[in-house]
């Protein structure tokens, strides 16, 4: 079964935020000016270590369409559902009431009520242009992927054993985030390197 | 997390609806039973059933405004199968439907013949109502259950709570009414009374005490798979009005949790506990008002602390 998914390479990320403003702009996510406004994507900075010898990561995060997503069967609606064509995790706008059980039920933090629709609302791996004919093949991808200068953000078929994606979390370490539920989410991580 | 006041009133006036409703159908089975003597209670149960609806549909209102679009709530009882949520509308639905029908039938006082024995209409209607009322209770506690990373609340204590603080202050409501009507059944609620609310209270000490000793599963390190000893944030601007930064965290001091924390174990356990003793052996029915509004304020500092006190772990991120 298909399982689309971003691969994010923690050690090219240089979190520039491109990928933010750029799914702000596909997405019509409003402006931050002050105004309540929803996210879909975000980058976070950490340091670790200490002096001499620390390091920043940048780290970014949206919704990680979890194989096993936790905010799907919790939704008294139906609102919140999970392809089977492709893994993606969305939200029907018209049947979402903004209760916001499903941002509760999400480890990650990855569901905002949106203050304008009063409806729930994350990242769809950008389903409006990934399957958007209107656009040149090439351009087929989440607006994330495309901006990154530094080609952090890969977007491709985890669940198939031959994709770019599947062989660069094989052969890289690739890991999944708070593993210890066991919601499996399909975005992946590459680990940062230990420089010598 | 942040406590949402439309949760908090939702929970606590259905809680107490539910109670009370529950503790007029027992003192109908004792009497039935005869085993105690209920006397002409049916001032009592008029005033108590009207009391029930009144505070469901507070309740009810009061969810609405946790809703962004209150316009579609109906559409929240389709996913019975699978979220705890829509199971709460729809029993909820059911119960104040069974509660409205047990009032007609106690007051038609209609009966049947089974065999020898005669059975009561309103007693059954009243037994399925009662045991949906439980289920109530049930499903909203489970709605918290099911979240199992927030560990604070995944655990039976907090089933045995919303059942025991719920019934607590519907026996509470009852005493009250027992005495303005002057029913023989004061005694007999009253210990309910009592028992309940020392009940409700040992299962909340227990349930502080499990959570302060909690150990969270999530850590920074699981959170970003990084493999530190150290990890510090120190990017600012999205903790900045975020939903993440409103909807997770309640803003408040430790302090302020530690004041709320005691003010409502003294509001929802221990004051309404001497007040019905007092208002027991006055026969003051105005000390049980007393006791109502003051385990009512009890519990709604009980459910903000409830939410407060939950680590949802995004709240690692920040």
């Amino acid at each position: 079964m298909t399982q689309l998914a971003l691969v994010i390479d923690l050690n090219s990320c240089v979190g520039c935020s491109a990928c933010v403003t750029s799914c702000n702009e596909w997405n019509n996510l409003g402006s931050n000016n002050g105004v309540k406004r929803v996210l879909f994507n975000q980058v976070q900075t950490y340091e670790t270590g200490d002096f001499n010898d620390c390091k920043t990561l940048h780290f970014p995060k949206s919704c990680l369409h979890c194989e096993d997503p936790p905010c799907v069967p919790v939704c008294p609606t139906g609102a919140s559902y999970k392809r089977k064509e492709d893994g993606i995790v969305l939200v029907d706008y018209d049947k979402c009431i903004g209760c916001k059980y499903c941002s509760w039920a999400c480890p990650y933090g990855a569901r905002e009520l949106d203050p304008r629709e009063n409806v729930m609302k994350k990242c769809t791996l950008c389903v409006d242009r990934i399957y958007n004919k209107s656009l040149p093949k090439k351009q087929r991808k989440p607006a994330c992927v495309l901006v990154c200068p530094t080609n952090a953000r890969l977007f491709g078929d985890i669940n198939d054993p031959n994709s770019k994606v599947s062989s660069i979390i094989a052969n890289n370490n690739g890991y999944r985030l708070m593993s210890e539920w066991n919601t499996k989410p399909a975005n992946h991580y590459l680990p940062l390197l230990k420089k010598d | 997390m942040n406590p949402a006041f439309s949760v908090i009133f939702f929970t606590t006036l259905i809680g107490a609806g539910q109670g009370l409703f529950s503790a007029l159908y027992i003192g109908e089975v004792y009497a039935f039973f005869n085993i105690v003597d209920k006397g002409n209670s049916s001032q009592m149960i008029e005033t108590g059933l009207f009391l029930v609806v009144i505070l469901m549909t507070i309740g009810l209102f009061a969810s609405m405004f946790h809703l962004g679009r209150p316009e579609r709530a109906w559409q929240a009882m389709s996913q019975w199968r699978t979220s705890w949520l829509s199971r709460e509308i729809i029993i909820l639905m059911v119960f104040v439907v069974m509660v409205i029908l047990w009032g007609l039938a106690y007051f038609i006082k209609g009966s049947l013949l089974l065999s020898n024995l005669e059975v009561r209409f309103d007693l059954l209607i009243g037994l399925i109502a009662t045991i949906l009322a439980i289920f109530l209770y049930i499903c909203t506690a489970m709605i918290y259950v099911v979240i199992k990373f927030i560990q604070e609340w995944s655990t039976p204590l907090t089933v045995f709570n919303y059942v025991s603080l719920g019934l607590s202050s519907g026996f509470t409501q009852v005493v009250a009414l027992a005495s303005y009507f002057q029913s023989p059944l004061i005694d007999f609620y009253t210990i309910w009374a009592l028992t309940l609310i020392l009940v409700a209270m040992i299962m909340r000490l227990l349930s502080l005490y499990r959570n302060k000793h909690i150990k969270h599963k999530s850590t920074i390190k699981t959170a970003l798979g990084v493999q530190h000893m150290k990890v510090r944030h120190i990017s600012q601007e999205s903790a900045i009005s975020s939903y993440n930064a409103r909807e997770f965290f309640h803003h408040s001091s430790m302090g302020l949790m530690q004041l709320i924390k005691w003010f409502f174990l003294v509001f929802a356990f221990v004051m309404p506990f001497f007040l019905v003793i007092f208002g027991w052996s006055e026969g003051n029915p105005g000390i049980f008002v007393a006791a109502i509004l003051i385990q009512y304020i009890g519990l709604l500092a009980e459910r903000w602390h409830f939410f407060a006190q939950a680590n949802h772990p995004q709240n690692i991120y920040y």
